[in-house]
C-alpha cells in the first residue's frame, strides 16, 4: 500500500500518526534555499491532514478537531476583531493544556505591550518566557528609526530568527501578528509576499502549526489586504465584529480548510476576562441528551397533577404570561422545591434585584437567605444590558458547571431578548437549552407576553419546539374582574390536564382551583362567558 | 576624526550577501579609507544577534558610529543611497562635511 493511500482515509481521525510525526522532527532545518523546502513541502502534503486541538473553547468543535497540523492558517479580520487575542490564545492554550511551546512573531505591538495586554485574560507570558515555553520574535517597528533602501534585499533574517526561536524552545506552535504592518514598512509588496510564502513553507517543513493574522478593510469583502490569502490559501478563518442594531456581535467563520472538513457558516464568539475567546458552536450541538422518566415536583401539588405527576427531571419548561400574572412566583416555588429534597437550584434573574426577589419569596413563606446559606440555592441577578448575550450565555454555563444545580430558573428570557438581535437571541436560546439538557438538569424559563390577555411572545416562537413543557398563565377578564388562568399547553411524553384552571396567589403561594369550564376564548384574549347548558350541549356534540 | 563603526548583517553566503559586502567595501575604500571598522554578521550563524538588533531584512547595514544610528537595507548597489544613509554626501569630502556639521 502506498503512503498516499494509507493516509488518505485518516482525515477525521484525530489520533496522531506518531511514525510520521517523528520523521518530520528529524528533518534538519536547512537554510540554503527554498528548493529543499519545496520538496519537504510536497512530502508534508502526503501526510494527510491531521489536526491539532487549539484549546480555544468552542473553536475545536467548529473546526472539527482544531487547526490543520503543520500548516499555516490565515486569521483575517477588521481592526478590533480579536485577531491578536486569537494569536496569543493559540499559543497560551498550547502551553497550558498540552505543554506545547510556542513562538510569537509580532510585527505590530512590541512584546512588552502584548505581555501587559493579555495579563487580564489570565496569561502570564513573562513567566512562560522564563520557563522556556514562549519566545518572542520582535519584528515590531523600532520607534524613531527609519531605514534607507539601497538595493535588493529579502527577509531572510526574519526567517532565520523564527527558526532560531522555534528550535531554541522546541516550538510546536507559531503565531504571527499581524501582517499589515510589515507591508507598510517594506514598500515592495510583491517581495514581501514572496518572503512570507517562504516563511509559510519553512513553517510547514519545521512541522509546527502556524497562524498568521491579517487585516481586512470591510466585514464582508476581500479576504485580506495585500493579497495575502494567495500564499496561505490553504486555511482561512475570518473573524468579524459587526455592528448590528447598536450592539457589536463577534462571529468567526472558517472559510476553508483545504483537504479537511469543518463546520460552515458564522458562529458567535466572545472575549472574556481570564479566558479569552470562547466560541459558541451552534450546529455542533447534538441532540443526544438522554431522556429521563423520573418526575420532579413543580413546587405546587395541583400543578403537578395537571402535568400528569410533575415535570420530567431533565426537561425544559417554559412559563409564559403577561406581566404580574405569577411567573416569578411559579419559578420561586419551583426553585424552593429543589431544596426541600436536598437538591440545589440556581436562579438567574434578569428582571428583579436580589432584594426584590428575596422579599417576594419571604412574602410567600420561602426563605431564600437560609437556602443560600445552606448552599442549596444560588441567586444571580444581572442587568440584561450589562453584557452581550454571548457573555451571558457563558456566564450561565460557568455557574451551572461550577454550582452543579439540579434545577435552573431563568427569569426572564424575554428580558434578554431586548439586548440582542433576533438572530442572536435565537442562537442564545438554542445554545442555552441544549447546554441545560446536556447537564441533565431541569430548566424553567419564563417569558413575558406583550399583551395583558392572550398573545404569545417572540421568545415562545424560538423556544417552543425545544421545550418539553409549556405552562401558560393568562389573565381572564370576567364580570369586571381580572382573574388568572393556568394551563399546561404541552407536556412532552406524558398525559396532562387540558383544562384552563383558575388560580390565585396569596401569602402562602399559588392555589390552583377549578377550571374555567364555561369560558371560551381565554387564550385568544377574548374570553366569552357561556352558560352551563351550552357547555353541556357542546360536550355532548363532540362525544 | 571619528571612526565609522559599521555592522553588516547577511543571511548566508548568497549572491546578494556577496554583492553587499563587495559594494560596501568599495564605497568604504573610496570614501572612508582607514576610517572605518566593518563587522560582517551572518544571521544564520548568530540569529540571536539579529534578534537583539531586530533585523528583519538582509542585507542590513547598521552605522553605529558616528551618531545618529542609521540602517541601510539592500545589497548596497545604489551607492548614492548608501552615502546618504551614512550621512556622507557624495559632493562634499569628509573635511568639508565635518565643518558643515559643527
Amino acid at each position: 500500500m502506498t503512503k498516499l493511500k494509507k493516509h488518505a482515509g485518516i482525515e477525521k481521525n484525530k489520533t496522531p500518526d506518531r511514525r510520521h510525526g517523528d520523521e518530520i522532527r528529524h528533518i534538519p532545518i536547512e537554510h540554503a534555499g527554498i528548493e529543499k523546502r519545496v520538496r519537504y513541502d510536497q512530502r508534508g502534503g502526503i501526510a494527510g491532514i491531521e489536526k491539532i486541538e487549539t484549546g480555544i473553547e468552542g473553536f475545536d468543535m467548529i473546526s472539527e478537531g482544531g487547526l490543520p497540523k503543520g500548516r499555516t492558517t490565515l486569521i483575517a479580520g477588521t481592526s478590533g476583531s480579536a485577531k491578536t487575542v486569537f494569536a496569543v490564545q493559540f499559543l497560551s492554550e498550547g502551553i497550558i493544556k498540552k505543554d506545547e511551546p510556542g513562538v510569537f512573531v509580532t510585527f505590530e505591538e512590541p512584546p512588552e505591550d502584548i505581555r501587559k495586554n493579555v495579563i487580564s485574560l489570565g496569561w502570564d507570558v513573562a513567566k512562560w518566557e522564563q520557563d522556556g515555553k514562549w519566545a518572542f520574535v520582535d519584528a515590531s517597528p523600532v520607534v524613531g528609526e527609519d531605514h534607507v533602501i539601497a538595493g535588493e534585499y529579502d527577509l531572510g533574517a526574519l526567517l532565520a530568527r523564527i527558526e532560531h526561536a522555534a528550535k531554541k524552545i522546541g516550538a510546536k506552535r507559531i503565531s504571527m501578528d499581524s501582517l499589515g504592518s510589515i507591508f507598510a514598512r517594506f514598500s515592495e509588496a510583491g517581495l514581501v509576499r514572496n518572503e512570507l510564502f517562504k516563511i509559510a513553507a519553512a513553517v510547514k517543513q519545521m512541522g509546527v502549526t502556524a497562524i498568521i493574522t491579517a487585516e481586512r478593510t470591510e466585514e464582508y469583502g476581500d479576504i485580506a489586504r495585500f493579497g495575502i490569502e494567495e500564499f496561505v490559501a490553504d486555511n482561512v478563518i475570518i473573524l468579524r465584529n459587526v455592528l448590528e442594531a447598536e450592539s457589536r456581535r463577534r462571529t468567526m467563520e472558517i472559510l476553508k480548510f483545504r483537504g479537511t472538513s469543518h463546520q460552515k457558516g458564522e458562529y458567535p464568539f466572545t472575549v472574556i476576562k481570564n479566558t479569552g475567546i470562547v466560541a459558541i458552536p451552534l450546529s455542533g450541538i447534538e441532540l443526544k441528551q438522554r431522556s429521563s422518566t423520573i418526575r420532579i415536583s413543580s413546587g405546587n401539588p395541583e400543578l403537578d397533577k395537571m402535568c400528569g405527576g410533575g415535570f420530567f427531571r431533565d426537561s425544559i419548561i417554559l412559563v409564559s404570561g403577561a406581566t404580574g400574572c405569577g411567573k416569578t412566583m411559579l419559578s420561586t416555588e419551583f426553585a424552593a422545591d429543589a431544596t426541600k429534597n436536598g437538591e440545589r437550584a440556581l436562579i438567574m434573574a434578569f428582571e428583579e434585584s436580589r432584594e426584590q426577589l428575596f422579599r417576594n419569596a419571604s412574602g410567600w413563606g420561602i426563605d431564600f437567605e437560609q437556602m443560600e446559606n445552606d448552599n442549596t440555592l444560588k441567586v444571580i441577578c444581572r442587568y440584561p444590558e450589562a453584557e452581550g448575550l454571548e457573555d451571558h450565555l457563558i456566564i450561565i454555563k460557568r455557574v451551572i458547571t461550577e454550582f452543579k444545580p439540579h434545577r435552573v430558573v431563568v427569569d426572564s428570557l424575554s428580558a434578554l431578548e431586548r439586548v440582542s438581535t433576533v438572530k442572536g437571541f435565537r442562537e442564545f436560546v438554542i445554545a442555552l437549552t441544549s447546554f441545560i439538557k446536556h447537564q441533565e438538569v431541569a430548566g424553567l424559563f419564563t417569558s413575558t407576553t406583550g399583551e395583558l390577555m392572550g398573545g404569545t411572545s417572540v421568545t415562545e416562537a424560538h423556544i417552543s419546539t425545544i421545550t418539553d413543557t409549556i405552562i401558560l398563565l393568562r389573565y381572564v377578564e370576567m364580570f369586571g374582574e381580572m382573574r388568572r388562568g393556568i394551563t399546561a399547553l404541552k407536556m412532552r411524553g406524558s398525559m396532562h390536564d387540558k383544562d384552563i384552571r383558575e388560580f390565585n396567589i396569596d401569602g402562602k403561594g399559588m392555589h390552583i382551583g377549578k377550571s374555567f369550564s364555561n369560558v371560551t376564548g381565554i387564550l385568544s384574549g377574548h374570553p366569552v362567558f357561556t352558560s352551563t347548558e351550552e357547555v353541556d350541549r357542546m360536550t355532548e356534540l363532540f362525544k | 576624526m571619528n571612526k565609522f563603526k559599521l555592522r553588516l548583517y547577511i543571511t548566508g553566503k548568497t549572491t546578494k550577501s556577496e554583492r553587499a559586502i563587495a559594494n560596501l567595501k568599495k564605497i568604504c575604500e573610496k570614501e572612508l579609507k582607514g576610517l572605518y571598522v566593518l563587522q560582517v554578521i551572518d544571521v544564520l550563524e548568530s540569529p540571536q544577534l539579529a534578534e537583539d538588533e531586530k533585523i528583519l531584512a538582509t542585507p542590513t547595514l547598521i552605522k553605529d558610529l558616528p551618531p545618529p544610528l542609521k540602517r541601510i537595507i539592500g545589497d548596497l548597489s545604489n551607492s548614492e543611497k548608501v552615502l546618504l544613509g551614512l550621512d556622507l554626501s557624495p559632493v562634499l569630502d569628509n573635511k568639508e562635511r565635518r565643518e558643515d556639521t559643527q
